[in-house]
């Protein structure tokens, strides 16, 4: 393989630094994103870099005696395209194909990037996603329409709440505790049968499903540092839609 | 069951646009999903959850990287919206609803069976990886 030309060491790790933070916010995978950044380093004559990786920040350290930097992370979310560009973007890279100056504009264009699809589109999702979610779990057909109702307008309240207030938490709290009220009140009135399925069903868009995977899977390649706070972010997240829906059991 | 494959497609499908996964990896996407659930609803018969999980996640896994291989995308596009419907996301939630509750021992068994249903998600992926490597470092000898 050819390498390319010899970069300024400053923006290798820049870039390097970029992905790595996109990459991460995004939701990949902690190997993914060391993986990712000692590939591109490797392919720009620095094969003795040293990535530390956590869900809050990384350390990146070029080869020699460069001084280390560092990016902290504060928000993650799941954005599985940004993953596939960045990764098309270094895999680019690697090959030679792509310059190293037109790659920091094309990572900086990315970061900015929001969503594919609109708020619209995101909440119909997540509400059929909720019906078809109470269906799977062995819910009757008179559970359907509640679980669309409660679960598009839980994730709606979860996605402006989040908007006004930035902590995570006190969002799920609240859209969850909507969720149990919703799925009460429409109960009650008549429609659907199940309490415990429409809630259930209504959740799972908001639930950290694949965090707690991540953490498991982080613990078992030997990340334990990640592993460990991911696994606490997924214990957050449940304890705070738990709590929504077990105050509303309370009160009720 | 018919009822089971269109909701588990659909729904991996949705989970699929909630992670804004690129457009041209959707169908894919819910295809995955709808193939794991049902292998896990249909080994559900014979042995119980967790070695159902394990099983349906390995498939999932398989699939996953072959339809990585196949449209040149990562792995955990088609992985993650593939095993939603089996991560134990439901229990998770129900377990800590028990301990706000006060049901402490209901809470700690519904967690721990969380935990253990994560662990062979992660399991089985992990797996299915390794079984991927194994094939390529064999096929490159």
């Amino acid at each position: 393989m050819e390498t390319p030309i010899e970069q300024p060491i400053q923006k290798v790790v820049e870039v390097c630094l970029l992905a790595g933070k996109i990459m991460l916010e995004s939701g990949a995978e902690t190997y993914r994103v060391e993986d990712t950044m000692t590939r591109i380093a490797t392919a720009f004559g620095l094969p003795e870099s040293h990535s530390f990786v956590m869900p809050t920040g990384i350390i990146f350290q070029p080869d020699g005696g460069d001084s280390a930097k560092l990016n902290r992370i504060m928000e993650r979310t799941t954005n599985l395209r940004k993953v596939d560009a960045v990764n098309a973007i270094s895999r680019q890279l690697c090959n030679g194909e792509l310059s190293i100056i037109d790659a920091v504009k094309s990572l900086h264009k990315i970061d900015k990037e929001g969503s594919d699809y609109s708020i619209r589109l995101q909440i119909t999702a997540a509400s059929i996603a909720s019906a078809c979610f109470a269906i799977m779990f062995k819910g009757s057909w008179q559970d359907f329409i509640p679980a669309m109702i409660s679960g598009g307008l839980g994730y709606l309240f979860f996605i402006y709440f989040h908007r006004l207030v930035k902590v995570k938490f006190f969002a799920e709290l609240i859209a969850s505790f909507c969720i149990g009220i919703v799925s009460f009140i429409l109960t009650s009135v008549g429609l659907g049968q199940s309490v415990d399925i429409i809630i259930i069903g209504s959740v799972m868009p908001l639930v950290p499903g694949l965090l707690i995977t991540n953490a498991v899977r982080d613990l078992m390649a030997g990340h334990l540092v990640s592993g460990v706070s991911r696994g606490v972010e997924a214990f957050l997240t449940a304890f705070a839609i738990g709590a929504g829906v077990a105050i509303v059991f309370i009160i009720l | 069951m018919i009822a089971q494959l269109i909701t588990s497609f659909i729904a991996t499908a949705g989970f699929a646009i909630l992670f804004n996964s690129p457009r041209r990896a959707l169908v894919q996407c819910g295809l995955v999903g709808m193939l794991g659930w049902i292998t896990y609803v249909m080994l559900l018969e014979h042995v119980n959850n967790i070695v159902a999980t394990l099983l349906a996640t390995l498939l999932i896994g398989v699939i996953s990287q072959f339809f990585a291989k196949l449209y040149k995308m990562p792995v955990i596009i088609f992985s993650v919206a593939g095993i939603i419907p089996l991560v134990p996301g439901g229990l998770a939630y129900d377990s800590m609803r028990r301990f706000a509750q006060n049901d402490y021992n209901t809470a700690i068994h519904l967690g721990v069976q969380a935990l253990l249903l994560s662990g062979a998600i992660a399991l089985g992926l992990v797996l299915s990886e390794v079984l991927n490597q194994t094939l390529r470092n064999k096929n490159n000898n």
